[in-house]
């Protein structure tokens, strides 16, 4: 016979045989169990809102904002700045990845209240988009010209929204009042009425726009 | 409706939502931790890991358990990173590196989920599921399970037992966190959460883009990441993410959820020492702090300052347009006064006045709510505290729910109160003596000065947020910043621990006409007083330099 172990060790035992155990219990029967159950229940969702054209290609999710640029002059030109599609509506700034909206690089500018750095891009970004957009630099919301914390806002506000409609009408030669009624058809009110706010989902919208022709 | 009008019904409704969990949900606990019935799975339980389901520990034996398990789980965690890529579900990502592998075993597993790392660049779907977010159930038990035997040495009389440290924490994994959690996960998903094994979905965008849509099972680490007040986001941008929080209603849930526990604890106290206004006292001082707090943070990101976000005419920058700046106020505040540092926002560029708040709220010491059972314990201490100043306006030796408050007793409490401000200003101060390490900000002045001090603030208070513009990846860092989650966490748990022990071990004594009442509004603006000169002395020269000397920019 051996002699028993110390008691210190036989609690690092106990311990790790804890640890198993619930890591099997936590770690693997839990999230299979949600995995599972939500599968069948809410497939769409559970795999990432996923949404499709109108000639069932794959798009994007719901939930990911995009960019919305032209083509490329030069494809192969690293340095080339991408060029915002007059004939969608555009998302916020992103700081997500180097081209922005990079799902696999989520991530805010993380600049501070005064930095110089962020000053000199909200300016840059306000001017821009007045010019874009043809209204007064003055009127431009906030969001035009701030970046998200997850850099894949979904969503702009109605007010960045409205002052697209113009811009997207005259590029696609559509009425004012075609465009518009899209823009309230893809604005999503706050949750049960009350819960966060108002936004309208640029990539649906856009969809939607394409399918209008 | 205006953003105002919808920004107080949605503060509103959360009162009224945690008001109403107040009494059932913390009943439930407190019969969880009292009962002497074992479930059918939890006496398996014990059988196999050979442990006596009904045999009470000494405070020393009840520490030894807790430390041995707690090592247990930072070497685990520490290998699994480490062997990332030979797992399956790994996406092809490699093994961590060693000081970053450490930094995350030590966040995790202390509460704190400070992340070094961006989640969907660095874990696989295994290390998420197996490693991350077990922890986010245990960490969160074992905050529970340290303020139990604090409330049990209360409660208890002439015994060195304060309970049983894998009963404790078993029960509060089976009865109560995973039950809610399989739950609200539900929820989650059904609102757009993720909860899948794919790895990355590559699709073509609208214009012709290729973009990759992430994949994972985030609803069931969601939802454990914030009842659980641990913080640790799947993806990078945390709360941010679309596809951790899609809409303004799972914003509003998860906050819910990040608070209810801890604001219900108070309850469990109450009712555990046969005296519900012991309970009210302790929260109305939490809800104070806390209502105080959200109404600061929501005034100063509603009136942007500084000169980028005034240019940018309001503080929309680090803030998604689906929660808005009343969403993402809400949430700052709740994530930094408990123990959980998740964000839904960048806090980094919270206007100056706001970021100050998000500090003050973790220098605090993360007990308005606070963390799962360490908000409780942490309060509780103050309230020794409160008891004993007052005592020696009268001078005579103070007592608390009968039991004095000697030499011993004020001695953990001191220790316990000494250890965390410690930890984040020599930290602080010896990452601005080395120029290296002072480098690594993103911002510049002031701003640069706040990020090294919320890194500090953030892990010695096991928060986990961050100013996350500063690179925190070097050895250095992941070394100085694990120490300070370590010291952070158990050090205090050590005197928490060694206070239940000497408290139950006490007679109790009567109340006398000379007795404190500490259940009375007298009490709630002592103990508040106490909180804010403890830490108002404590911190205020270090946020002079930081967010104070930036709003006056």
């Amino acid at each position: 016979m051996s002699k028993p172990l110390p008691t210190s060790v036989r609690t690092h035992f106990t311990a790790l045989r804890f640890l198993l155990v619930m890591t099997v219990i936590l770690g693997i029967a839990y999230p299979l169990l949600v995995t599972g159950i939500s599968q069948v229940a809410f497939s769409q969702k559970a795999n990432g809102s996923i949404i499709k054209s109108a000639d069932g290609k794959e798009i994007g999710s719901s939930l990911i904002g995009q960019n919305f640029n032209l083509p490329k002059k030069n494809p192969n030109d690293p340095n080339e700045q991408a060029q915002p599609d007059p004939k969608f509506f555009q998302p916020r700034p992103s700081a997500a990845g180097s081209t922005g909206y990079d799902p696999t690089s989520s991530s805010g500018t993380n600049l501070g209240p005064n930095s110089d750095v962020l000053l000199k891009s909200v300016n840059a970004a306000r001017a821009s988009v007045a010019a874009f957009d043809g209204v007064d630099p003055a009127t431009v919301p906030a969001d035009a010209v701030t970046s998200s914390g997850s850099g894949l806002d979904p969503n702009i506000s109605v007010a960045y929204a409205d002052e697209q409609v113009n811009r997207v009408a005259k590029a696609r030669n559509l009425t004012v009042d075609q465009v518009n009624a899209l823009v309230a058809k893809y604005t999503e009110s706050r949750s049960l009425g009350f819960l966060g706010d108002p936004g309208v989902n640029v990539l649906e919208l856009n969809n939607a726009l394409n399918e209008l022709k | 409706m205006s953003s105002t009008l919808a920004g107080w019904l949605q503060a509103l409704a959360l009162v009224g939502a945690l008001a109403l969990c107040y009494r059932p949900l913390g009943d439930y606990i407190a019969k969880l931790l009292t009962t002497t019935k074992h479930l059918a799975a939890e006496r398996g339980l014990y059988k196999v890991i050979g442990v006596d389901g009904d045999a009470d520990q000494r405070w020393p034996s009840y520490l030894r358990s807790l430390l041995a398990f707690s090592a247990v789980s930072v070497l685990f965690l520490y290998l699994l990173q480490r062997v990332q890529s030979h797992l399956m579900l790994s996406l092809g990502f490699k093994a961590v590196n060693p000081h970053g592998a450490w930094n995350t075993a030590i966040s995790f597993v202390t509460n704190t989920n400070w992340q070094d790392y961006s989640g969907e660049a660095t874990m696989g779907h295994v290390v998420q599921m197996v490693g991350l977010t077990v922890q986010n159930f245990l960490s969160a038990a074992v905050g529970i399970a340290v303020v139990a035997t604090l409330i049990r040495g209360f409660t208890r009389s002439k015994t060195d037992r304060v309970g049983n440290f894998w009963v404790d924490i078993t029960r509060i994994s089976f009865r109560l966190l995973l039950p809610v959690s399989i739950v609200l996960a539900l929820v989650l998903v059904a609102n757009g959460a993720i909860q899948n094994f794919h790895g990355f979905h590559e699709l073509s965008t609208l214009t012709g883009d290729s973009q990759s849509i992430p994949g994972g099972p985030v609803a069931s680490q969601e939802v454990i990441k914030e009842l659980g007040t641990n913080g640790g986001g799947f993806f990078n941008a945390n709360s941010a993410h679309p596809f951790e929080n899609p809409t303004g209603f799972t914003n509003w849930l998860e906050i819910f959820l990040l608070l209810v526990i801890s604001f219900s604890l108070p309850r469990t106290f109450g009712k555990m020492v046969g005296d519900n206004r012991q309970g009210y006292a302790i929260v109305s001082v939490m809800a104070s702090f806390w209502v105080a707090s959200a109404a600061l943070m929501t005034f100063f990101e509603t009136h942007p300052a500084g000169v980028a976000l005034k240019a940018a005419g309001g503080a929309m920058e680090g803030k998604e347009v689906r929660f808005g700046l009343w969403g993402t106020s809400l949430f700052a505040t709740s994530t930094t006064l408990t123990s959980t540092g998740a964000v839904n926002g960048m806090h980094d560029s919270l206007t100056p006045g706001g970021g100050g708040v998000a500090m003050f709220d973790m220098m605090l010491g993360e007990i308005a709510p606070g963390g799962t059972g360490s908000g409780l314990y942490g309060m509780l201490i103050l309230a020794i505290v409160a008891v004993f100043v007052a005592g020696l306006m009268v001078g005579r030796t103070p007592e608390y729910l009968g039991k004095k408050l000697g030499g011993r007793e004020m001695k953990f409490a001191s220790l316990y109160i000494l250890t965390t401000p410690l930890i984040v200003l020599i930290g602080t101060g010896v990452a601005m003596a080395l120029g290296g390490e002072r480098a690594n900000m993103l911002n510049t002045g002031a701003h640069g000065f706040s990020e090294v001090l919320y890194a500090f603030t953030s892990a010695a208070n096991n928060n986990g947020s961050a100013f996350a513009g500063i690179t925190v990846t070097s050895p250095w860092w992941d070394t100085a910043l694990g120490l300070a989650m370590v010291f952070g966490r158990f050090l205090p748990i050590v005197f928490v621990l060694a206070l239940a022990g000497s408290l139950a071990q006490q007679q109790p004594v009567p109340a006398t006409k000379g007795t404190l009442p500490t259940h009375k509004p007298l009490f709630v603006g002592l103990l508040s007083g106490v909180v804010l000169i403890v830490v108002g002395l404590t911190y205020f020269p270090a946020l002079a330099l930081g967010p104070i000397a930036e709003g006056l920019h």
